[in-house]
This record gives structure tokens, C-alpha cells and sequence, in this order.
């Protein structure tokens, strides 16, 4: 059998009550470059965000490599929607970037010559090197984007989770990332994308998970990517779901009998 | 207080003086440095609240122990410096309060209930009751040798822990998602900074007084930000603010023994944050006139080379000769302006002068087409995506065309499917032939 990069079954996820994610399950077979596609709130950073143990699932699994995330977290890495920190945070290109060398063991002590050495191959492999001393509030909102990609490269991961790595990039950034996911591709990485541009996705990913809070599709791209399935993605949200959804947020009752701690 | 005073207290004679001093600097340098994560964090006002927040622990602590021993007021302060913290987020999260209203609930609720045990220690406690109220608002020179030592050991300790924990402070203020998904443990560490905070505050309820502590966790960082963007430099200045405002504060207390300290760290810290607003480079109130300035040149120059390129499109786009006057049908200008633009684009290797005329270097035209292809683009996008009427657009784009950036002229150029003629019919040039 064939080992799973990604298995989730079940997931349901709410904020404040209401469903973002609602009886997702899939499952992302081992090197692969995925995308995850579907309509603004449709739930795909909360997706990724689920992924990465960052939400409490009201219900549902997700194993990584066949496991839980705690025992594998050193193996997988993410890349943090850009607008999600502030930055206008003083700090250096190359201090964001050894972040991601940062473990339980040395999170106290000092940075190895082998974590510098993977900062700044990580910087190489996004055409940041040059920037390395720059502070970050000094930088484009593209150049930002390949900052956190360094960052997350650096950890040397073999499961690369990236939320909305192209937007509000500019010409040179989209090149350079594009460049370096097509690189991880050839090398058989296991990539997981949200994306929003449905003529690249098509192209660029091999597996497609299309979300709409609900799951619309999710498989090898020529299976999945469908007039019809698009249709459902973006064709507005199911009426009737929408009004459970906002019905168990005023009455205040779970999503699932059993509620979550 | 005369002089003689005034050059022993500076001099730091008298030894009892001196630990005075010490003692109230490095508690400024540790509560400021505390505090530079509270400020990276946004939660400045958490600071305020727990200020505010640990007076009835402190009454509570004295009224137990019947004793002023700095050790029993710490505990004191922090557990209901906690409790504190613990109801602003049970309110924050229970309830469809948001942060501000939480924090401003917890922070009077706690100092009514922390004046009313104050009020009743002072009518029914005995003698040693007296001096109490100086808790609010300070007074340096009324520690004793052994108060000053144990809040310096403890100032010390408390320093020397957020240095070695930095990177995990640091980490978490800016990314917290990041340091979850590294499996870090982020929620340890923020009690951990939690309760720094409140005893660094607890620190200074005898020097500096429990309420007026907030602004030396808040201030001094507030001020370093505006000079640098650099972590290293930002903690030292912040450090620096922090021992300059204990440092005030106690020669205050010692030349002026009826005044209150506290307040007067206040003012030695507003006067440092006041400076910093205007004179910061970068972000201060004066560079950012320069700035201003700044801007106002570069729309000069970039709207004469945009002038060149117009009178260049006159005569078929080739790169010609032109005179101020010619440039002056455009710009409408005062002369002397133009003459100034043109001397700043000389030194930019961007025009020649040839005798009385002037002309676009090879840089210079790739530069008027620039900025003109900006102003096109622009224009397009008005008219197709927000379907502004063509006759109208133009004062638009005249603003615009200085503010776009590479990465909006991409964005622009994608969206709008690469096009080749603006509204009005006239080419959009690339930059490049």
C-alpha cells in the first residue's frame, strides 16, 4: 500500500460556533505536489491551519506520514499566510530565517555553524541572499513572501505546507518561487499549496483538493479538475449550509453532540 | 537643597545615596526590558491593567503578615497580578467582549477593591500602617539598605532571565502560528512572560509606585522603536530609557523629599519620548517632513522627464533636443523650479545639457517611459476595472503615477492582460525597447 503524505477523515472545524470546515476527508498520496483551491472563507488556511495542530478540530484525524503530528512535527514545515505578521517588527532577514532552525533543544542555547549554514542556503534558494541584513519592514511585499519561504526551508522538512505563496507578489518574487516549487516538484517533495489561480493550478499540481467549507473534490488533478466540480467550487456556497452554519452560531448548539474541550 | 547637596547626590557620595540609585536604575533597566515585549506583543495595556491590578494583593499581603517585607508584597502583588490576567482573558474569551473592554472591566475592578482595603488598613491597622499609600505612587528615598538589595537581586534576576530566554520571546511575538507549528511550547512561555511582567511591576511599587509602573514597562520601548529597526539596538536603547528614567527618578526623590516619585519617572519618560517623536530619523515628526520634501522632488523630476517624453511623442518618438521653454508648455512651472529639477536629473545621469537645450540620456528615456507607462496603466485600469469614465482619469493617474511600485505595475500589467493602448488611444510604452 501506498504510503500517504496527508490523510484527513472527517474534519469538521468551527469558529465562534459556525462551521469553517465541514466533514472534510482526503487523502494526499506520498510525493506529490498538491493544491488546495476554492473561494475566499472557503476554509482553506483553516485547512491548513488544522494541519498543523494549530485549531482544534470539533471532530475528525488527520495523520502525517501515517502518524500524529507531534511525533513528525520536525518534518514538516509552513509557510504562514505573509499578511498574517506584522511587518514593521524589528528584526533582520536573517534573524526571521533562523527561525526556522529553532527547536526545543536549542531554542535557549546558541544557533549551531550547521543552522547558519542552513539559513543562508535557504536564502540562496530563494535569490534573498543579498537581502540577508536587510530589516524587514525595508522589504517588498514579494520579497517578504520568499523571507518566509527561507524561513521555512531552512528547517529542512520533507512536507512543505504553504498558504497563498504568490499573493501580492511581484514579477520577480512569482519567478523565483515558482522556479523553487517546480525545483521541490522534480525532486519529488511532498508540497501541499492553497492557490488561487485556477489556470496554474490546473498545470502545476498533480493532486487538487477543492474546498467550498464542504469538500467538493479531491484527487489527481485530470480525475478531478472538472467543469462541474468548478462549478460547485465557485458556484456560490449551498444555501441550506450556510443557514445551519449561522443558526448553530446564534443558538449557541455544537456542531457535534460531543463538545470539544 | 544647595549645591553641595545637589553635586554629592551626582558624585553618588553618600553610600546609602548610591544603592538608592543602583537599586532604581536597574529596576528601570529590567522593567523596560520586560516591557519591550510587551510592547512588540501589542498588550502594552495589559501592563496598565496589572499595575492597577496588584494594589489589593499587596494591602491583602501587608494586612496578613503585618509586615512591609518586600518578599510578602511580591507575592502578594503576583498572585493577584495573575488573578488579574486570568479574568481579562476568561472575559475575553467567554464573553463577546472584546480585549479593550475586558482589560478596562478587570483593571478598575481590581483597584476599587485594592482602594477599599487600603482605605480600611489605614483607619484599623496599627502605626506601621503609615507610608502605605506612598505604594501608589512611590517614593525611592524611603527604601532601606535591605529593601534596596532584595529589589535589586531581584531586578537582576528578572533581567538576566528574559535575556536568556530572548529568542523564544522573540519568536512568539512575532509568529506565534510559526513557533505552534514548531511544536514550541508557546503557551508556557507567554505565562512565563506573564509573569515577568507582573513582577517587574511588583519590583517598583516602593521606587517608582505600582500605578505609575506601567509607563516604565510601556514608555521606553515605546520611544526606542521610533529610532531604530534593529532587535539588538531596540533592547539596548529601550534598557538605556528604562535605567535614564531611575536614574531621574531617585535624584528627584532625594532633592525634592515631599514630591512623589513616580511621576516624575513619568516626566523624565514622556520628555525622552517627545524627543524621540520628533527627532527619530525616519520615523521622527522632523524626517518625516524631510520626507514629505523628499516626495515633492521626485514628483518634480519624474513629471520633467515625463514632459520630455511628451514632446519627444511630438516629433515621432525620437530622443530629441529640448528647451526650457519647450518644457515649460508642459510643466507650467516656475522657471527656477524647472532649473532645479533639471540639475537633480543631471546629477542622476539622466539628462545632458547640450548648450542652452537639455536631453534624455539612455537611462533618462527609459525613465519617461516608465513613469509614463505608469500613467497609463493606471489610467486603463480606472476606465476597464472601475469604470471611470476616460475623460476623467487623468488628474488620477497624475497622482498615482509616483506611488506605483514594481510589484502593483506587475499586478497591473497581469490583470489588465498586458495591454498596449490607454484609454485615450496613445501607446503604453514598455520601459525597455
Amino acid at each position: 500500500m501506498m504510503e500517504n503524505a496527508i490523510e484527513v477523515n472527517d474534519l469538521t472545524v468551527t469558529y465562534n460556533q459556525k462551521p469553517v470546515l465541514w466533514n472534510i476527508g482526503f487523502a494526499i498520496p506520498k510525493g506529490m505536489m498538491a493544491g488546495i483551491i476554492g473561494p475566499n472563507g472557503s476554509g482553506k488556511t483553516t485547512l491548513l491551519k488544522s494541519l498543523m495542530g494549530l485549531v482544534a478540530p470539533d471532530s475528525g484525524t488527520i495523520k502525517i506520514f501515517d502518524k500524529e503530528l507531534d511525533s513528525v512535527r520536525e518534518r514538516v514545515s509552513y509557510v504562514p499566510q505573509r499578511e498574517s505578521v506584522d511587518w514593521d517588527f524589528p528584526i533582520s532577514v536573517i534573524e526571521v530565517v533562523s527561525m526556522g532552525r529553532y527547536t526545543k533543544r536549542n531554542l535557549l542555547g546558541r544557533l549551531s555553524k550547521e543552522d547558519h549554514i542552513a539559513s543562508i542556503e535557504a536564502l540562496e534558494k530563494v535569490k534573498m541572499l543579498e537581502f540577508k541584513d536587510r530589516q524587514i519592514s525595508q522589504l517588498s511585499g514579494g520579497q517578504q513572501q520568499r523571507v518566509f519561504i527561507a524561513r521555512a526551508l531552512a528547517q529542512h522538512a520533507d512536507l512543505y505546507i504553504l498558504d497563498e505563496p504568490f499573493a501580492g507578489v511581484d514579477a520577480a518574487s512569482e519567478a523565483a518561487i515558482f522556479e523553487l516549487l517546480s525545483k521541490m516538484k522534480e525532486e519529488g517533495k511532498n508540497v501541499v499549496v492553497v492557490h488561487h489561480d485556477l489556470q496554474s493550478a490546473s498545470k502545476f499540481f498533480e493532486y487538487i483538493i477543492m474546498l467550498n467549507t464542504r469538500l467538493v473534490a479531491a484527487g489527481i488533478t485530470e480525475e478531478v479538475f472538472t467543469e462541474k466540480n468548478l462549478e460547485n467550487t465557485y458556484g456560490g456556497q449551498l444555501n441550506i449550509l450556510t443557514s445551519i452554519g449561522e443558526q448553530l452560531k446564534k443558538s449557541a448548539f455544537p456542531v457535534r453532540e460531543k463538545e470539544k474541550e | 537643597m544647595n549645591f553641595d547637596d545637589w553635586l554629592n547626590f551626582l558624585l553618588l557620595r553618600d553610600p546609602n545615596v548610591f544603592m538608592v540609585v543602583i537599586g532604581t536604575v536597574l529596576l528601570g533597566a529590567s522593567a523596560a526590558l520586560v516591557g519591550s515585549f510587551s510592547f512588540l506583543r501589542k498588550q502594552s495595556l495589559i501592563g496598565d491593567a496589572v499595575a492597577h491590578s496588584i494594589l489589593p494583593g499587596v494591602v491583602l499581603a501587608f494586612l496578613i503578615s503585618g509586615s512591609k517585607n518586600p518578599i510578602y508584597l511580591m507575592i502578594g502583588a503576583l498572585i493577584s497580578g495573575w488573578l488579574s490576567i486570568l479574568l481579562i482573558n476568561l472575559i475575553r474569551n467567554r464573553s463577546k467582549l472584546k480585549s479593550d473592554a475586558s482589560i478596562g472591566i478587570t483593571l478598575s475592578f481590581f483597584f476599587g477593591i485594592g482602594i477599599v482595603l487600603l482605605t480600611y488598613a489605614q483607619h484599623h491597622a496599627g502605626a506601621n500602617m503609615a507610608g502605605l499609600d506612598q505604594y501608589l505612587f512611590g517614593k525611592a528615598a524611603s527604601m532601606n539598605s535591605m529593601d534596596v538589595r532584595i529589589f535589586s537581586i531581584m531586578s537582576v534576576v528578572l533581567f538576566a532571565v528574559v535575556i536568556l530566554f530572548r529568542r523564544a520571546f522573540i519568536l512568539i511575538s512575532f509568529d506565534r502560528d510559526f513557533a505552534m507549528s514548531k511544536g514550541l511550547a508557546v503557551n508556557f512561555y507567554e505565562l512565563m512572560l506573564s509573569t515577568l511582567t507582573i513582577l517587574a511591576i511588583a519590583l517598583g511599587i516602593q521606587a517608582v509606585g505600582m500605578i505609575l509602573m506601567a509607563a516604565l514597562i510601556i514608555t521606553p520601548a515605546a520611544s526606542a522603536r521610533q529610532w531604530t529597526n534593529k532587535m539588538g539596538n531596540f533592547m539596548m536603547l529601550t534598557v538605556l530609557f528604562g535605567m535614564i528614567a531611575g536614574y531621574v527618578g531617585s535624584f528627584i526623590s532625594y532633592s525634592a523629599p515631599q514630591m512623589p516619585t513616580g511621576p516624575w519617572i513619568v516626566m523624565a519618560l514622556s520628555f525622552i519620548t517627545l524627543i524621540s517623536v520628533v527627532f527619530a530619523p525616519e520615523k521622527g515628526l522632523i524626517s518625516r517632513h524631510r520626507k514629505k520634501k523628499f516626495n515633492a522632488q521626485k514628483i518634480l523630476v519624474e513629471n520633467i522627464v515625463k514632459a520630455f517624453f511628451h514632446l519627444n511623442e511630438k516629433v515621432g518618438g525620437k530622443n530629441a533636443k529640448i528647451s526650457l521653454d519647450q518644457l515649460n508648455t508642459i510643466m507650467k512651472t516656475d522657471p527656477s523650479r524647472l532649473v532645479k529639477g533639471l540639475g537633480i536629473l543631471k546629477q542622476k545621469e539622466l539628462v545632458v545639457k547640450a548648450g542652452d537645450q537639455w536631453k534624455l540620456t539612455r537611462d533618462g528615456v527609459a525613465e519617461s517611459r516608465r513613469i509614463v507607462r505608469l500613467h497609463r496603466l493606471w489610467e486603463l485600469y480606472l476606465t476597464r476595472k472601475m469604470l471611470i469614465d476616460p475623460s476623467l482619469v487623468h488628474a488620477d493617474a497624475e497622482a498615482i503615477e509616483h506611488v506605483i511600485t514594481p510589484e502593483i505595475e506587475f499586478q497591473l500589467t497581469k490583470e489588465l492582460g498586458d495591454p498596449k493602448i490607454d484609454p485615450h488611444l496613445s501607446e503604453i510604452p514598455k520601459v525597455r525597447i
